[in-house]
């Protein structure tokens, strides 16, 4: 067996230093980071990278800072597999691989011009905060905008600092959720689609975007449509695990979609008939 | 391209020909009716009379176990990609596994490009060989189509009783038969020899199922929610067997080998299975094919239906591995078979 040594196959990753990071809940940690050398990643809103530690792995993050701010890019990581418990270990200074970024981002070009109601559940905040602030960025090009966040109680409420900066503009209706409240709550109780009758929009021109776990996708796809948004203004994001990132592994196909390339960003009206998407 | 005669006097001669250029591999018997692909040294090593090898040609192709990269931690979170290869002449691939080559070729060259399997690819050439009859009752490949060549061989070998016919399908090929003097060109009679084998096995050949090929992906697509799918799911141990044994999946995982050192190590890829549980597993726990059934389902549809959508062409090569290995019975034909009943795609 000869061993040949090549520059470019897809599998190598970018080295990029952690610059900061802040506990966000007990399981969740963001990490502010740049690429060594001062490359800049480019990438969309809703994209993901592959995360490697030598000897550990990888892992599929999705980015959850804006483009906008393209110094650094940060990932809102939580502790649940090996990877990621071992990432939580790792501090400022600390050094990590980069793949990507993988897969098709929320198609702004579709978004521009149009009014928004962007949906996070629970984690799913962490993708869809990528696209808020990138709205907030360029909050012309964009007409009325609401955000609905949902999740399980106040302790895993996610970017506090920043909900409480996005409550104060005026320019966005933001609403919060959890599921279950504590003492010291003051904000709304009960699920997310909850809060979809009462926002005022106009369907014919408004575009939902969502992220959240499948169950929420399918309550809240349903208040939507019940709401008069058409299917093709309906979009969201999936989650699979992308182990190789470049449609070949197989553990992110839906049917004959693969999720790292083909999404992980999809309108509704492309995936509501493959059984098991949602 | 030509065609050219090998008297089967002077088969010993053309192994030890092709031996003397490289690593020959080719199907040897391992007992008890099994074959594999095996290092061979001379003509006599080679079982010509095979059925399909436990491990389709697949594992030169696309090894088990692969290194992507090589990593020393020293140097940082770098990684130094790797290919692995190694110059293997492969002889005697039924059509069958050559149609699995061939789809193997198309997934790996689809963008975005997989260079570990194309730069090996290249060092490998592929020497096929006509099955002149059926090999056991699992096949069906006269349902897939796939028992006449079609193409992905650099050689192509049929068997005409005293001698081989070869059919030169590549410059690489070419390049092969250059002074063995023992092949001769072939004449009129050896090629109206081939045509009447080929007419023979027209007949021996009949889809093995009484359905129309073509409306496969249809018939998936309107048979997703069919009791065939509770019923062998029921059965299924769920050992992914089948799909080790295919010569067209080629799901993998990837995953770090530290050394013992734990500095340097390197980054592998090994197949996986879609018939593992975890395997569309995400970080929440949720499954989205946590049953058997769904997992066997899918496995189909990724046969019959989505590459087809995909890649314009059936993953399934007809060559009743899955049929042969499965501990569970789970048999191919009978599954297509009844979910044709079921969906009233069989034809009467």
């Amino acid at each position: 067996m000869e061993k040949l040594l090549l520059s470019h196959t897809g599998y190598e990753v970018k080295e990029a230093r952690i610059l900061r990071t802040s506990r966000l809940t007990e399981k969740d940690k963001l990490f502010e980071l740049s690429l060594i050398g001062g490359e800049i990643l480019d990438f969309e809103p809703g994209q993901f990278v592959e995360v490697s530690l030598l000897g550990v792995g990888e892992a599929p993050i999705s980015i959850c800072s804006s483009p906008t701010r393209r110094q650094s890019f940060e990932l809102c990581v939580r502790a649940v597999g090996r990877l990621t418990t071992a990432l939580h270990r790792l501090e400022a200074g600390d050094v990590v691989g980069i793949r990507g970024p993988f897969g098709v981002g929320f198609p702004i070009t579709r978004l521009i011009g149009h009014d928004l109601l962007l949906i996070a559940g629970g984690i799913g905040l962490a993708p869809l905060r990528s696209l808020i602030n990138y709205v907030m960025d360029n909050r012309r090009d964009f007409g009325r905008v609401h955000v609905l966040f949902g999740c399980k109680d106040p302790q895993n409420l996610l970017f506090r600092d920043e909900i409480e900066l996005w409550q104060r503009r005026m320019d966005v209706g933001f609403q919060c959720t959890v599921d279950r409240a504590d003492p010291d709550w003051k904000g709304n109780v009960g699920m997310v689609t909850a809060l979809i009758p009462g926002v005022d929009i106009n369907p014919e021109e408004t575009f939902a975007v969502m992220v959240g776990p499948p169950v929420m996708y399918r309550f809240v796809i349903a208040e939507l449509l019940k709401k008069g948004i058409p299917e093709d203004q309906i979009v969201l994001s999936l989650e699979r695990h992308m182990k190789c990132g470049l449609g070949k592994c197989g553990h992110c196909q839906i049917h004959d979609i693969y999720c790292c390339q083909d999404g992980p960003v999809f309108f509704y009206e492309r995936i509501k008939d493959l059984k098991g998407a949602i | 391209m030509e065609h050219l005669v090998l008297p089967k006097s002077s088969f010993d001669l053309f192994v030890e020909s092709l031996v003397r250029r490289g690593k020959v591999v080719a199907p040897v018997a391992r007992g008890n009716g099994q074959f594999v692909f095996s290092e061979v040294q001379k003509g006599s090593d080679i079982a010509l009379r095979y059925i399909p090898t436990i491990l389709p040609p697949k594992k030169y192709f696309m090894p088990q176990y692969e290194t992507l990269a090589e990593y020393d931690t020293r140097r940082g979170q770098k990684l130094q990609p790797v290919v692995e290869v190694e110059s293997l002449i492969l002889f005697g691939v039924h059509t069958c596994d050559l149609a699995g080559i061939q789809c193997l070729d198309v997934v790996f060259s689809d963008r975005p490009k997989d260079l570990n399997y194309l730069v090996r690819r290249e060092y490998i050439t592929v020497i096929g060989l006509e099955c002149n009859d059926y090999c056991d009752t699992y096949a069906s490949c006269g349902l897939m189509g796939t028992f006449l060549p079609q193409g992905g061989y650099d050689l192509f070998f049929t068997d005409l009783e005293t001698y081989f016919l070869i059919h030169v399908g590549t410059q690489k090929g070419e390049d092969l038969v250059q002074d063995m003097p023992f092949l001769g060109r072939a004449q009129s009679q050896h090629l109206a020899e081939l045509e009447a084998l080929r007419a023979r096995k027209a007949q021996i050949f009949r889809p093995e199922v009484p359905v129309d090929r073509a409306l496969l992906p249809r018939m998936f697509k309107e048979g997703f929610e069919a009791e065939v799918w509770e019923e062998i799911g029921g059965r299924c141990l769920s050992c992914a067997n089948c799909t080790n044994v295919c010569p067209t999946c080629y799901c993998f995982d990837v995953r770090d080998v530290p050394d013992v050192n734990l500095v340097t190590g390197r980054r592998i890829r090994v197949w996986d299975s879609c018939q593992n549980e975890p395997f569309a597993k995400i970080a929440s726990g949720e499954s989205f094919r946590a049953e058997r059934s769904d997992r066997k389902r899918h496995r189909f549809n990724r046969k019959f239906s989505y590459p087809v959508k995909r890649y314009n062409r059936f993953f399934c090569t007809g060559c009743g591995r899955c049929s042969r290995v499965c501990m569970a019975k789970i048999d191919l034909k009978e599954t297509i078979t009844q979910l044709a009943r079921e969906t009233g795609y069989l034809k009467v």
